[in-house]
């Protein structure tokens, strides 16, 4: 469900084109999520700042119910996450895990590992001088 | 006081036409797409996100459009569109100890585990305007290196081992918003911090600066300063389980301050906080020293009167939307309020000169 809300909104359209048939149980509905942090990195929570987020349920015809809670304002991307968490529940699992999922993975792999070569491309080497009178 | 005035329905809407024209600007340049902002303008949308306490780049990015750059009013967009969304519920606490960083960066150790990460800082530039950037080009790819496996550990995390520096226990008391109920003073740690997190990015650098000129000094190292992403984590009702929702920029700056012992507990550091959304990195060094100076009481501190460690004054005055509505309020008309000084003033002068006219 983390890789799905994190994913690009367009990513996820490209991947699941057409949704199959549901029904709307809730949403998509756009609303905020008052995010946390904590004093110190360690201590009592704190109030830091919303964030603004989409939910939707939907239901199979089959029966199986997916919900999706994604980052954003995209009521497709909500509407499309929960759907494919629904299909997770159904026996197009492994299709669904195949098709749509493994690419969100590793497209995000790559975006991720992307940043942290960068990263690690900044990291100082120290070295000390000698200095004259050790030398 | 200020009283409703009609007839100026036309002059508005030519006034609001006007905006429109000007904020296109000239026709024959290219017009400014919102993801050109999001994308290139990052550090303004981080400042809007930030101060608007919304986070929602294509949406700071718009404002920044709508305002013409004035990033105020960008702010003042954000934090009014805010009020129209449903609150879904509150994260957990973010753990930015397992932050993906792309800076991190330490005052007080040179070798640390995790190393010293500078990222894509202006530091070491050499603040000469770069022409290049006046004419269209290619930008070469940043290099890049096996990326680094070992964790990050906090600074702070590794002087509490020794017992060096004042800890932080955890806890999980829900803490107060601002966003709902007042704020009254005095005001917990939470909420000052929430207060300044949001706080105007020019009014908490300056009280910042006023205590590293003496005004309530707290001789503060950056023992940490880390950027990069962290998981949002929320609970979800209806699956009885905790999901992630999404993943966010963070600045996080932890001072580590001047000491404190008493008879009972040797001397050890102290600690000031800061974090904020996006990269941010002068807001959250500054934060961090306002709200280690804010806490001079709890630390058994002397209060100098400092500005910085008066909490009715930092708190009260740090929220740029509350001081622009107060203060650009007085620009409508209050054509009663003046009437009555003007009479009032008129009378005065009468009485004086009358008296003056009988004494010669």
């Amino acid at each position: 469900m983390g890789l799905l809300a994190r994913s690009a909104p367009a990513r996820l359209h490209a991947l699941l084109p057409d949704v199959p048939p549901h029904t709307i149980l809730r949403g998509p509905e756009v609303g905020a999520v008052m995010v946390r942090g904590r004093t110190g990195g360690t201590g009592q929570p704190f109030n830091l700042g919303e964030m603004t987020v989409t939910r939707c349920t939907v239901r199979l015809d089959n029966g199986a119910i997916g919900h999706a809670h994604v980052q954003g304002r995209d009521k497709g991307h909500a509407l499309r996450a929960a759907v494919v968490d629904a299909l997770m529940q159904t026996d197009q699992a492994d299709a669904t895990q195949t098709q749509i999922l493994t690419s969100l993975q590793s497209d995000e792999s790559a975006a991720r590992a992307l940043r942290a070569t960068k990263a690690a491309a900044t990291k100082v080497e120290f070295f000390t001088l000698v200095r004259g009178e050790n030398a | 006081m200020y009283v409703a005035v009609k007839g100026g329905e036309r002059a508005i809407d030519a006034a609001h036409a006007w905006l429109a024209e000007e904020r296109r600007g000239d026709t024959t340049i290219a017009e400014l797409s919102v993801a050109q902002i999001r994308s290139q303008l990052a550090l303004a949308v981080n400042r809007v996100m930030a101060e608007g306490s919304l986070h929602d780049p294509d949406l700071a990015a718009l404002a920044i459009k709508q305002s013409r750059g004035d990033l105020i009013e960008a702010i003042f967009l954000i934090r009014a569109y805010r009020t129209t969304l449903p609150r879904l519920g509150a994260s957990h606490p973010v753990e930015t100890a397992n932050m993906a960083v792309t800076r991190r960066i330490s005052a007080t150790f040179k070798d640390l585990p995790g190393g010293q990460i500078l990222g894509p800082t202006f530091d070491y530039t050499h603040r000469l305007l770069d022409f290049k950037l006046a004419a269209e080009g290619e930008v070469p790819s940043a290099p890049t290196a096996p990326a680094i496996m070992e964790p990050v550990p906090h600074v702070t995390g590794m002087l509490g081992r020794d017992g060096l520096i004042q800890s932080e226990p955890a806890g999980n008391d829900t803490p107060s918003d601002l966003t709902r109920e007042p704020m009254e003073l005095p005001a917990s740690r939470a909420l000052r911090l929430q207060a300044i997190t949001r706080g105007d990015e020019g009014f908490i650098l300056s009280m910042a600066y006023s205590t590293q000129r003496g005004y309530g000094r707290t001789h503060a190292f950056v023992g940490e300063l880390r950027i990069g992403t962290v998981a949002v984590e929320m609970d979800i009702p209806e699956l009885g389980f905790a999901v992630e929702i999404g993943e966010i920029e963070l600045t996080e700056c932890e001072t580590v301050n001047q000491f404190k012992g008493s008879k009972t507990e040797p001397p050890q550091f102290t600690r000031g906080y800061g974090l904020v959304f996006g990269q941010t990195e002068r807001k959250a060094i500054a934060m961090s020293l306002v709200d280690r100076a804010l806490r001079w009481k709890e630390l058994g501190e002397d209060y100098s009167g400092a500005p910085a460690q008066d909490e009715e004054f930092v708190l009260m005055h740090s929220d740029n939307i509350q001081a622009t509505g107060f203060l650009e309020h007085i620009k409508l008309p209050h054509y009663v309020d003046f009437q009555a000084e003007l009479e009032m003033v008129r009378k005065l002068r009468a009485e004086a000169l009358a008296s003056k006219r009988a004494a010669e």
